[in-house]
């Protein structure tokens, strides 16, 4: 308790002591205003679980959900399957639970390609500005004009069917909106004195837009992509849905759902619970979003 | 200079709930107003512009405004509902702002944005209120009338704007006028032109002026009476031609601080803020 | 130490065309305080910049500059000018990185020269500027504006520079804080053997800071002068002489023979 105690005032002194302190206090203050929102709380519960199930996979499963036991095809929910089974007659408890990597897998990669590429791009085109914006942004523009679902389906086609091959596709589809939000937060830094003060300083180019302007967009940009996470999971199961996505047997929840589909009306359960999980999960990353926005909100000061 | 006194404050407290506590932005202000200029001067955070908005009833939210005694002319500002409250921000209590692009709209020529005023406040007809118009837009100096009339307010100097508002804050003749910072943001020779406008209008309309500014020099040249505001309570109360006599250590240490333009000095005073000024005794001469 | 002559800096194309700066020409000498006073507008603002290479893409230059020997090749600028030349902006809550630590921001130009000690220097500029070593790992926010500022002059100082470029440095502060940065400003030079460029449109500061100075209005000087011919109010100009009345104070008979410059 008393650690506990130590940490705290660490977190809170009036004077620190190291750079480490500092933004350590920086965190810990975000933290408490995001603490004292409950819907944000609730979307980090939510996006923890997730993590948490994916990680745990392995001991609170009975099976790998992956081979069929035709015997007992199509069983409604009960003490023994949860969630029923499915039309193959394995477990949905258990393939959900497995599904749970697969979609953070999807989440984690398309954020990984996504940010970097748009913060690149925006940052360059709204800092230099000029000839090299226009022809970024113009780009930008291209990738911002096709339909999501119907480019990342022809990106697919062109690319093969898969796992990998449509969180390419999905990447490809998402990173133009953050370039764009990237490019507005640039421009209006741009102008501020503080870059001004950092080309009397002589820092370069490079120097500028890597620790001057980046950090700034981070925050815009983290808040879009959580909200768009919901947006990447549902194009992820629309592809799976479409049979472009995960390929059978792996437990991707848009893949079960496509699979679940003629079932719908007789055995319910099999289509609806990847439904609900698809819902709760996207709902959980948007509820965070919305959290994590009020807490950058630059008017918080944290 | 003052019969009997078009405003009167007492003790006045403005406080604010804020999650690190309780935040008193006003402690204890009285004051009278007559058909003067009266200035009102402090540095920032010392309370002055919530003084001036707090008469008005305008306190953020979260805010809480409370006082023994706040009389327009006879009118209990206290106790009066939100509907007197309104008719007398519009008819007799007029607030200038430090920005006039944040008071004007945008996308209403300047023109039909102040027949609105007189079309709301008088009972007129449009024809009688454009000539009005016109006629306010003069009073106010302005030489090219017509031509402001038509224009929007992205399309007038900060100035302009600011002679602008004086037209539209004078169209319902109120008899007492705020002005909270009214030229702070203009070039010096603007300022005082701008100032001369609302000097001129109110000394030939007898109004009460609450003029609230940094700008110590200013207010002294420009007021008739001064008061010094400092953590939220009044710290001096003169006549602007006594100022220089002013007898708190604060305002003696703002005065003294102020460089001059005519001798050099190698170093100028500093102001030691003294924490017993927070609950310090009015001076007053 | 500074020479500027020619200098004309327009910004826009077309009928938004805006010759900010016209054929202006300015002689500082080493160890100097000089003043840029004017309105808004005048050009007062983008002379700095232009001397500091500051307008690249912005705004086109052209004339000469040469500081301290060196000739100044359009808005590019040397490592080493950037060594010797510093700027303190105006405004203290825009002119400091929000997400960077007191710490950050003034290793950062020590870091871009690679000099020695930093750490050493960072702790030295801070006590120079009346700081303690409690603000080192604060951020902006947490602290007030005239501390924000002395932040600023102590960035500027790092690198140990010859000129100061000081734009409006305590228009944005209260008078008490203005004073404090003032005094500062003034040890500084003596302790440094700086030359300050310092711009402003308030004539007593430019008259307590300084020991001579350039009137400007348009883009273009209007008089050049010594502050004792300021102090005496003295200036040859009508326009200065309208700007030097209207620093005086609310005079409601002088405001009515005001003239319009254009």
């Amino acid at each position: 308790m008393s650690g506990l105690g130590n940490i705290r005032g660490w977190l809170l002194a009036e004077v620190p002591k190291s750079k480490w302190q500092a933004r350590g206090q920086r965190f810990y203050i975000g933290w408490l205003a995001f603490r004292a929102n409950p819907v944000a709380m609730a979307g980090l519960i939510i996006v923890a679980g997730l993590v948490l199930v994916a990680l745990l996979a392995p001991w609170i499963t009975a099976s790998d959900g992956l081979e069929p036991d035709l015997p007992n095809r199509l069983q409604p929910p009960s003490a023994e399957h949860w969630f029923g089974t499915d039309q193959l007659g394995r477990d949905i408890y258990d393939r959900i639970i497995w599904g749970s990597r697969i979609t953070l897998y999807i989440v984690g990669l398309v954020a990984i390609i996504v940010v970097p590429i748009g913060l690149v791009i925006g940052t360059i085109a709204g800092y230099v500005g000029g000839l090299v914006d226009s022809v970024l942004m113009r780009l930008t523009d291209i990738f911002l004009a096709f339909p999501r679902l119907i480019l990342a389906m022809a990106f697919v086609a062109v690319l093969g069917p898969g796992l990998e091959n449509a969180v390419l596709a999905i990447a490809l589809t998402t990173w133009s909106p953050f370039a764009r939000i990237a490019r507005a937060e640039a421009l209006t830094i741009r102008n501020s004195e503080f870059i001004l003060a950092a080309q009397v300083q002589g820092v370069s180019t490079v120097g500028i837009l890597t620790r001057h302007v980046t950090p700034l967009c981070l925050s815009s940009v983290i808040v879009r992509l959580t909200l768009d996470m919901a947006g990447i999971i549902l194009t992820a199961a629309g592809l799976g849905f479409l049979g472009l996505g995960a390929q059978p047997p792996t437990p991707e929840w848009g893949a079960m759902i496509s699979l679940g589909r003629q079932y719908l009306i007789d055995q319910w359960w099999v289509p609806t619970v990847p439904g609900i999980a698809i819902l709760v999960v996207s709902l959980g990353f948007n509820l965070l979003g919305d959290g994590l926005r009020d807490v950058f909100d630059p008017k918080s000061g944290a | 200079m003052t019969d009997a006194p078009l405003l009167k404050v007492e003790d006045l407290h403005v406080s604010y709930n804020t999650p690190t506590g309780v935040v008193e932005a006003v402690r204890g202000v009285s004051f009278e107003l007559g058909r003067e200029k009266l200035g009102i001067v402090g540095e920032s955070g010392s309370g002055k512009s919530q003084t001036g908005r707090a008469i008005l009833g305008l306190v953020a939210p979260g805010g809480q405004r409370r006082a023994r005694r706040l009389e327009f002319d006879g009118t209990d500002l206290l106790s009066a509902d939100e509907r007197t409250m309104r008719r007398i921000r519009g008819d007799c209590i007029s607030m200038i702002m430090q920005d006039p692009k944040y008071s004007l709209n945008p996308v209403m020529s300047i023109g039909a944005q102040i027949e609105e005023a007189f079309l709301v406040h008088r009972e007129t007809i449009r024809q009688e209120a454009r000539e009005r118009t016109l006629e306010m837009l003069r009073a106010v100096k302005i030489r090219e009338a017509e031509r402001v009339y038509k224009a929007y307010p992205h399309e007038v100097s900060g100035g302009m704007g600011q002679r602008i508002m004086i037209a539209m804050m004078m169209i319902p003749e109120p008899d007492i006028i705020i002005a909270d910072e009214p030229t702070s943001a203009l070039d010096v020779t603007v300022q005082l032109q701008v100032l001369a406008v609302l000097d001129d209008m109110i000394s030939e309309r007898g109004m009460g002026l609450i003029f609230i500014s940094h700008d110590l020099n200013l207010v002294a040249s420009f007021c008739d009476r001064i008061l010094v505001m400092y953590g939220g309570q009044v710290v001096e109360q003169c006549l602007a031609a006594e100022l220089d006599q002013a007898r708190h250590p604060y305002t003696r240490g703002l005065l003294n601080c102020l460089p001059s333009l005519d001798h050099g000095q190698d170093e100028l005073p500093v102001l030691k803020r003294d924490p017993a000024w927070l609950s310090a005794v009015k001076v007053s001469s | 130490m500074i020479e500027i002559n020619h200098l004309d800096v327009v910004f826009g194309h077309g009928h938004k065309l805006f010759h900010a700066v016209r054929d202006l020409a300015l002689k500082i000498e080493r160890g100097q305080s000089y003043g840029l006073v004017g309105e808004s507008g005048s050009g007062k603002t983008t002379v700095l910049r232009a001397l500091a290479g500051l307008l690249a893409g912005v705004a086109r230059v052209s004339g000469e500059m040469q500081v301290a020997g060196e000739s100044l090749q359009g808005q590019n600028r040397s490592r080493e000018f950037r060594r010797r030349v510093q700027m303190v902006f105006q405004d203290p809550y825009g002119s400091l990185h929000p997400r960077h630590t007191v710490d950050t921001i003034l290793s950062e130009p020590a870091r871009v020269h690679r000099l020695d000690r930093i750490e050493d220097r960072v702790v030295q500029a801070l006590e120079e500027v009346g700081l303690d070593a409690s603000f080192r790992f604060r951020y902006p926010h947490q602290i007030s504006g005239g501390q924000r500022q002395r932040v600023s002059v102590a960035r500027a100082l790092i690198t140990d520079p010859e000129i100061v470029l000081l734009d409006e440095p305590t228009s944005a502060l209260d008078v008490s804080v203005q004073a404090e940065v003032l005094n500062l400003l003034m040890r500084l030079k003596r302790d440094h053997g700086l030359t300050y460029v310092l711009v402003s449109h308030n004539l007593a500061v430019v008259a307590h800071m300084c020991e001579a100075l350039s009137v400007m209005q348009n883009g273009s000087v209007v008089e050049t002068m010594n502050v004792k011919q300021l102090r005496d109010h003295t200036p040859t100009t009508p326009y200065t002489r309208q700007l030097l009345t209207a620093s005086l104070g609310y005079d409601r008979q002088a405001i009515d023979a005001f003239e319009e410059f254009a």
